[in-house]
């Protein structure tokens, strides 16, 4: 019987030792190059925990955290309560008064965004609130509101505000349709029992909410981990600037590693990151084991 | 009474729909906008807004664009980059799940748990050594480069989604064809690979689309204007040259076209797959 387990290493070979070469090799030499005083030619020189130091004393780091926190505001925190609001919404009263063809035509329309790379939803935006020529500024003007006219891009008063509401346009799809499809896991028995028994509209949401636990974690785990890999975006609108208005983690990483040649500091940022990923996971991972079983329908 | 009730019942009907409005009028307006000024002469824009419609459709924004960033020479590379990824990550994804699914070899779950920190490992903590490796390995700014780095990030997670289908794989029918003499690489071509087949094809269309939307690892390795990517040439040029309203439009909607088609195309694989494993 062992025998039919033996002889399927082999196709494990290829495909493993890839993945050495392409993560944990890389990976590894991050890590020591995080230890070293590097700036990208000749021999790096060894550091020890320099660089994490310097991390931690550095204003623009902890900014670039600050606004990290802020981008999960925007990706995670909104996106998951208006998808809850509106998935609930659509799958309580809109299914049942509208029909289930509006009903996914609507879905549809608030999922587009998420078709998108972030570049090009960057570009499409960029150029709306382009400040020479864009859309918003001369909608605006138009209709007689000129003086709200603005630098949305430009003045550190509202570059992160301006990105943050892009990335809740961007973001909202992808919580509303895993929701939408859970909601159908309930037994609408439940809802109907509860309707009976006098709850409102906001019990039976609370009710649905309770029920859809699962997926919410995977929603808020999966958003958190992206909030803080977000580059392209922030590449494509403003650089991180005006300043340091809207630098993140990853492009604050980029720009030590591409453009100020720290490559060891570049390097000790990544690793933080991905310390922080790695303890997000594992808190969910424990979170989701704890709850295992329970709202499972 | 009854009269009562059904008009506040109807008016309720109305404020919903009113609001349901506004939220789809809010996600669809850029792409409306978009659409509508990429059409417009520089005149048009300059004296109308950006509101109306066109008063001539004019092609002139999309040509000069798709001349200035040579578009087509930017297709042709992102398909074959997204192409060649997909099809190497669902190879090698197929061929890790059939060791460690259907395998069951020693050590296997340390190999998965491997295969899932591959996953979760940011880029950003492995882009200057795979830029330095890339250099060394004489393939820095060559597609290959690229194709390599994604089909191997990408069946990092292929495998592990694989493994999980497989542990409901009727191994039997592999018993008893090992038994008829079945090897097991005959196993995997006839019996493995043909049963697997929707969630494989599953797994091509995301590692396509993921692979076509990247962009942060494909930035650096290529720096090649004509071996750059979608994403990556129209957001360099954005940067680079003075653009006008209707062609910063033209050069957002030939961005957004190809991903409508993908979507269009894959409509039911992705809802399935989007919904199924709550993925990325």
């Amino acid at each position: 019987m062992r025998l039919k387990d033996k002889g399927y290493g082999i196709f494990l070979v290829p495909g493993f030792m890839l993945l050495l070469l392409v993560v944990f090799l890389p990976f590894s030499m991050n890590l020591y190059i995080s230890c070293t005083k590097w700036s990208g030619v000749g021999i790096p020189q060894w550091v020890g925990i320099a660089n994490y130091v310097r991390a931690v004393q550095d204003s623009v780091f902890w900014a670039s955290f600050r606004n990290n926190i802020l981008m999960i505001f925007a990706v995670t925190v909104l996106p998951t309560f208006i998808g809850l609001l509106l998935s609930v919404f659509l799958f309580d009263y809109g299914i049942p008064h509208f029909g289930q063809r509006t009903v996914s035509f609507i879905r549809g329309g608030i999922y587009l965004p998420q078709i998108l790379p972030v570049a090009i939803a960057g570009i499409v935006w960029g150029w709306i609130l382009n400040p020479n020529y864009g859309a918003l500024n001369r909608i605006l003007q138009s209709i007689g509101l000129s003086s709200f006219a603005h630098n949305w891009l430009g003045d550190p008063a509202t570059a992160l505000p301006s990105v943050m509401a892009i990335m809740v346009w961007f973001q909202i799809g992808y919580p509303l349709v895993i929701f939408m499809s859970a909601l159908q896991r309930i037994d609408p028995q439940i809802l109907e029992a509860a309707q009976i028994d006098g709850a409102g509209w906001f019990r039976r949401f609370v009710i649905s909410v309770y029920i859809i636990r699962p997926e919410i974690l995977v929603v808020v785990l999966t958003t958190t981990i992206y909030a803080l890999k977000l580059f392209a975006q922030i590449y494509v609108l403003t650089r991180g600037g005006p300043g340091t208005a809207t630098i993140v983690p990853s492009y604050f990483a980029y720009q030590n590693f591409f453009e100020k040649a720290n490559v060891g500091y570049g390097a000790a940022v990544s690793t933080i990151m991905t310390l922080i990923i790695f303890l997000l996971t594992a808190v969910f991972i424990k979170i989701q084991m704890s709850h295992e079983g329970i709202g499972e329908y | 009474m009854k009269q009562h009730r059904t008009s506040l019942e109807s008016l309720k009907k109305i404020a919903a729909a009113i609001l349901v409005s506004i939220v789809l009028l809010i996600m669809l307006f850029p792409f409306y906008i978009v659409f509508i000024n990429a059409f417009k002469t520089p005149a048009d824009y300059a004296q109308y807004g950006p509101l109306t419609w066109p008063r001539l459709f004019s092609f002139n924004g999309i040509i000069s664009f798709w001349q200035r960033v040579d578009f087509s020479n930017k297709l042709i590379n992102s398909f074959a980059i997204s192409f060649s990824v997909a099809i190497i990550g669902v190879l090698l994804s197929l061929l890790n799940a059939y060791a460690l699914g259907l395998g069951r070899i020693k050590g296997r779950i340390v190999f998965l748990v491997l295969f899932v920190v591959a996953n979760t490992l940011p880029h950003e903590a492995l882009v200057y050594p795979l830029y330095y490796l890339a250099k060394l390995l004489k393939i820095y700014d060559r597609q290959i480069a690229v194709i390599i780095v994604f089909s191997v990030i990408q069946s990092a997670f292929g495998t592990y989604l694989l493994s999980s289908v497989f542990a409901s794989f009727p191994r039997d029918i592999l018993e008893a064809a090992e038994v008829d003499g079945c090897g097991k690489m005959k196993n995997l071509l006839y019996i493995v690979a043909p049963i697997s087949m929707p969630t494989l094809s599953v797994l091509f269309t995301f590692f396509f689309i993921w692979t076509w939307n990247e962009f942060f690892l494909p930035l650096i390795l290529l720096i090649s204007n004509h071996r750059q990517t979608v994403p990556i040439a129209i957001s360099v040029t954005q940067g680079q040259h003075n653009m006008d309203a209707t062609m910063a439009s033209a050069s957002a909607l030939l961005g957004i076209l190809p991903c409508l088609l993908f979507f269009f195309l894959f409509q039911r694989t992705l809802t399935k797959g989007i919904t199924a494993g709550s993925i990325k």
